[in-house]
């Protein structure tokens, strides 16, 4: 396997980790606010630097450069590859944007040493490729904002039992999948596939994430859901052992998810739980698309995964910025805040459109594949698919015509956005728009992706045996994907 | 320079134009350095003249030459060679396309410089020319796309920011709520036109309409594709063309878009957005050559269409709406014509159409004032005697034909009752249902959203 030039991926997992002892010794919100930034912008350095080291090996995965965690726990721990090597960076720009947008007002109740905690176990849970070393970051990653909840003095029922049924399905699922007898095995894949359905949020499991978002500070559900971990889980865990049947029903159920989800986004009152069922629909979305398993459907799954992470997350923090303005916003009526924040307002309707796939932005050609993808499978499905994004970009402007106009809003002070949130937004509109705009690059990385997760695919089909393991088989699969 | 050359300098000016128009009046706003008027209008006003004579120039150009075809190759925007998949950027200049930019050109230049009297020192001045610059970009790509993705491309355009300026009084609930509802029947129909496009590429490999119609040029072509193909490929695209046109059953939006103001109002559904729809179907006609069915289909809808806006149109009781429907009308009569193959005929219907209703709608606003000239003029009131129809048919006809076009055909009536409402409840009582269950499994009340205050601006205070 290659090598980075740099242990880019310790570093990166590291820093936030060594950011959080020190901002859990501190008590004054705005020195843990100034040292989180510090800290995630750091981490961010040093994704960005192992995003473009690999894109210089010209390989399909990659190792570090003194690499201390393979002699330990052995291969895969910590591989980067062309799955996770975007993945990884831009989970890093969530975190940081995140920390830097938070408002004065909010420092003492955000849990800035908790967040550095969970971009560490985010980002070595996108660094790691051994099944046990995902599922224990999977379970770890569900702490952090578990605390937040219970700091907050709010019931943490819902989510501890949905995480702790993931967990469990999924320990006892990989458990399972070693043994010999057929029938156990097909009760293996089920329970890890009705793990991965749990963590995406499908319906009818999908009530732990409108219970986040009610409960945790909107920041924290934002990261907890947007990189989407579910459906790295679902690409890593059970796409290369599942068979046809599991992968379509886990597509059926995703897609029957994304059409609800776009129905409830529609009939919301109130703006986090409209953003909460736009996210379930995109990123069931995205799970349709690798389920489908064609490399142009998988192509336009991967696609539309970095969009959908970069454009709802630009979303979410518009919705803080006002919230941190006007506390919790109703959409049951007229807000009229276009006039005070116009720049917001741009920045809401740009990035609302990019999850959509609207022409020009970074989601356009991620979703074209998607539908193409899902037409050459079944042209039902891709009606559904198509259905779904027209109720959520319906659904997306109507927040924005809820939210920004309809009346005259009164206030006396300037509510316009500060320079941090200008820089943020700046930085996410760079991407939609130059993404958009310039999208072969990010397609033919993505195609590249998706024909190795398909080769695995074709292994595990040829070779049952081999089906866990992880054979670079992205040449043949190129060829064998070729008409 | 050769012809080629030219041919292609050309053709790149006319995309360039309005391209860089969006660039010029759309970042500046963003970065907080919102431009003047008179500077909006100096590049509104360079752009529509500098596009303008590229393809009248174009025009001259291919007339000399005596071409009549003459495609913009730009390459593949996206290209997955493995897949045969691509996004192939092409334009068309032909005798359906020119016609229909230079009319683009010239109509959107005439609507600048009104609004530049019309919305002096209105606060959203930038942002009415903003979606202007999209709107234009749309129509010039969406007359020149040499694909059917390209045009998708530019038909998304139109649609946003013909809902943008439908609901352009912001400050008021019902412009946004029109403009709400124009976005979603234009979502619906755009939902059909993407399928449209992905079936194409399934059936012909690749979305070029030279692929679908033939190597011939527009209106030669003859159609590659089954008579079973062209008819689902085809009703697709009558489903997109009906929800820009507005035709019937989709034209409920077309009285709730003329919320936005009179500039808009005229270039969008007076004269170019509203023949979109039949633009489009003109481009695929060679479709309806080869599918009776479709055919038929296409005139059944333009007829429908045209007898429904009539009607309405006679009841109307404001300028703007009367002239909408007068405009559906003849929308109709032109899709009618597409139908029968009437194609030269139905290109140059749009042409005089969309010129003579923007010089309507530009002069609704005065015409109060019109009627008090003639009225002066005459030395008295102008009577209205009841017309052909009225003198014969039964009067309980009359009212029920009265009551039938007041209520636009129950369209937009129906479309709650039998879509929005049920869709409505259905969702309701899952988040009911959620609720529940959230509830049981915390062990109480499970939502903090059930207590937020519809308006809670004393917060802002508070917290800044």
């Amino acid at each position: 396997m290659f090598e980075l030039h740099l242990p880019w991926l310790e570093l990166a997992i590291v820093t936030p980790l060594v950011g959080a002892a020190l901002v859990f010794r501190v008590h004054d919100p705005e020195l843990a606010w100034r040292r989180a930034i510090v800290f995630t912008f750091t981490a961010l350095c040093f994704t960005v630097g192992e995003w473009q080291d690999f894109n210089s090996l010209h390989t399909f995965e990659a190792h570090d450069h003194w690499d201390i965690f393979t002699p330990l726990v052995g291969p895969d721990a910590l591989v980067v590859d062309e799955l996770s090597a975007p993945l990884i960076p831009l989970a890093a720009l969530l975190f940081f944007l995140v920390t830097l947008t938070t408002m004065k007002t909010k420092n003492r109740r955000f849990p800035f040493a908790w967040n550095l905690v969970s971009l560490s176990l985010l980002l070595a849970l996108l660094s790691c490729r051994q099944p046990w070393g995902i599922i224990a970051l999977l379970t770890a990653q569900a702490v952090p904002p578990w605390v937040e909840i219970r700091s907050r003095g709010r019931s943490t029922r819902v989510f501890t039992l949905h995480m702790l049924l993931c967990t469990g399905l999924l320990i006892a699922g990989w458990m399972l999948l070693s043994t010999e007898a057929g029938t156990l095995k097909n009760v293996a894949i089920i329970m890890l596939a009705l793990a991965v359905l749990i963590r995406s949020g499908v319906a009818p499991l999908h009530c732990w994430m409108t219970d986040l978002f009610e409960n945790a500070s909107l920041g924290t559900a934002i990261l907890f859901v947007a990189p989407m971990s579910g459906a790295y889980a679902a690409v890593r865990l059970v796409l290369p052992v599942a068979p046809d049947w599991a992968l379509q029903s886990i597509a059926l159920l995703s897609l029957a998810t994304a059409v609800y989800a776009a129905g409830m986004a529609l009939i919301q009152q109130e703006a986090r739980r409209f953003f909460c069922y736009l996210f379930l629909s995109h990123a069931s979305l995205v799970l349709v698309g690798l389920e489908v398993a064609t490399p142009i459907g998988l192509t336009g799954g991967l696609c539309v995964w970095l969009s959908v992470g970069m454009s709802l997350a630009g979303l979410g923090l518009t919705l803080r910025a006002l919230e941190a303005r006007s506390g919790r916003l109703s959409l049951a009526d007229y807000h009229g805040l276009y006039e005070h924040m116009p720049g917001l307002a741009v920045f809401f309707l740009l990035t609302g459109l990019a999850s959509i796939g609207f022409p020009g932005t970074v989601g356009f050609i991620g979703a074209e594949l998607l539908v193409e993808g899902a037409v050459a499978v079944n042209p039902f499905v891709g009606v559904l698919v198509v259905f779904a994004a027209a109720l959520n970009s319906i659904a997306v402007l109507q927040a924005y015509f809820k939210l920004f106009t309809g009346t005259q809003h009164t206030t006396s002070i300037s509510l316009k956005a500060r320079w941090r949130e200008q820089f943020a937004m700046l930085i996410l509109s760079a991407l939609i728009l130059g993404g958009g705009l310039v999208p072969q690059p990010g397609v033919a990385s993505r195609y590249h992706a998706a024909t190795e997760i398909i080769a695995r695919l074709e292994t595990r089909e040829s070779h049952p045996g081999l089906a866990v393991q992880s054979p670079n088989k992205h040449v043949v699969a190129v060829s064998k994907t070729s008409r | 320079m050769s012809t080629n050359t030219l041919f292609f300098i050309l053709g790149i000016a006319v995309l360039v134009c309005p391209a860089t128009l969006v660039v010029i009046l759309g970042l500046p706003p963003l970065v907080g350095r919102p431009l003047s008027e008179k500077t909006i209008n100096r590049y509104a006003y360079a752009a529509t003249v500098i596009g303008l004579l590229a393809s009248l120039f174009m025009l001259a150009m291919m007339l000399v030459v005596g071409t009549r075809h003459v495609p913009i190759e730009l390459g593949n925007w996206v290209i997955i060679p493995q897949q045969h998949f691509h996004f192939h950027l092409k334009f068309i200049f032909d005798r359906l396309s020119i016609p229909y930019v230079i009319l683009s050109f010239l109509l959107c230049g005439t609507v600048s410089a009104f609004t530049s009297h019309y919305l002096h020192r209105e606060q959203g001045y930038g942002r009415f020319y903003v979606c202007y610059s999209f709107f234009l970009l749309g129509m010039i790509v969406s007359s020149l796309a040499g694909t059917i993705e390209v045009l998708f491309f530019g038909w998304e355009l139109v649609g946003l920011s013909s809902a943008l300026l439908v609901a352009y009084f912001q400050e008021r609930p019902a412009p946004v709520i029109n403009g709400l509802r124009v976005w979603s029947v234009y979502r619906i129909a755009d939902a059909a036109f993407l399928m449209a496009a992905v079936a194409m590429h399934h059936l012909t490999g690749a979305g070029d309409f030279d692929r679908l119609v033939g190597t011939g040029s527009w209106p030669d072509g003859i159609a590659v594709m089954t008579g079973g193909q062209a008819l689902s490929v085809g009703l697709l695209l009558l489903v997109a063309a009906a929800g820009k046109s507005a035709l019937v059953p989709l034209s409920g939006w077309l009285p709730r878009a003329m919320e936005g103001p009179t500039p808009s109002s005229a270039i969008f559904y007076g004269a170019l957005s509203v023949h979109l729809g039949a633009y489009l179907l003109l481009r695929v006609s060679p479709l309806l050559e080869v599918s009776v069915p479709l055919a038929v289909a296409v005139v059944i809808v333009g007829l429908m269409t045209s007898l429904m806006a009539t009607l309405m149109a006679r009841v109307q009781t404001d300028i703007k709406s009367a002239l909408a429907f007068a405009s559906l009308t003849q929308v109709g009569i032109i899709v009618v014509e597409i139908g029968l193959g009437f194609r030269y005929i139905a290109l140059i219907h749009i042409l005089g159409h969309a010129c003579l209703r923007t010089l309507q709608l530009l002069r609704a606003p005065t015409l109060l004032h019109d009627y008090h000239t003639i009225e002066n003029a005459i030395g008295g009131r102008s009577t209205e005697e009841s017309g052909f129809w009225g003198r014969r048919l039964p009067r309980s006809l009359q009212n029920w034909s009265y009551r039938f076009a007041s209520e636009r055909g129950y369209l937009d009536g129906m479309l709650d009752v039998f879509v929005v409402r049920p869709f409505q409840r259905l969702f309701q009582w899952c988040d009911a249902a959620e609720r529940c269950w959230t509830d049981f499994l915390s062990g109480g009340h499970s939502r903090e959203s059930d207590e937020v205050q519809i308006h809670n601006e004393i917060v802002e205070e508070l917290r800044l």
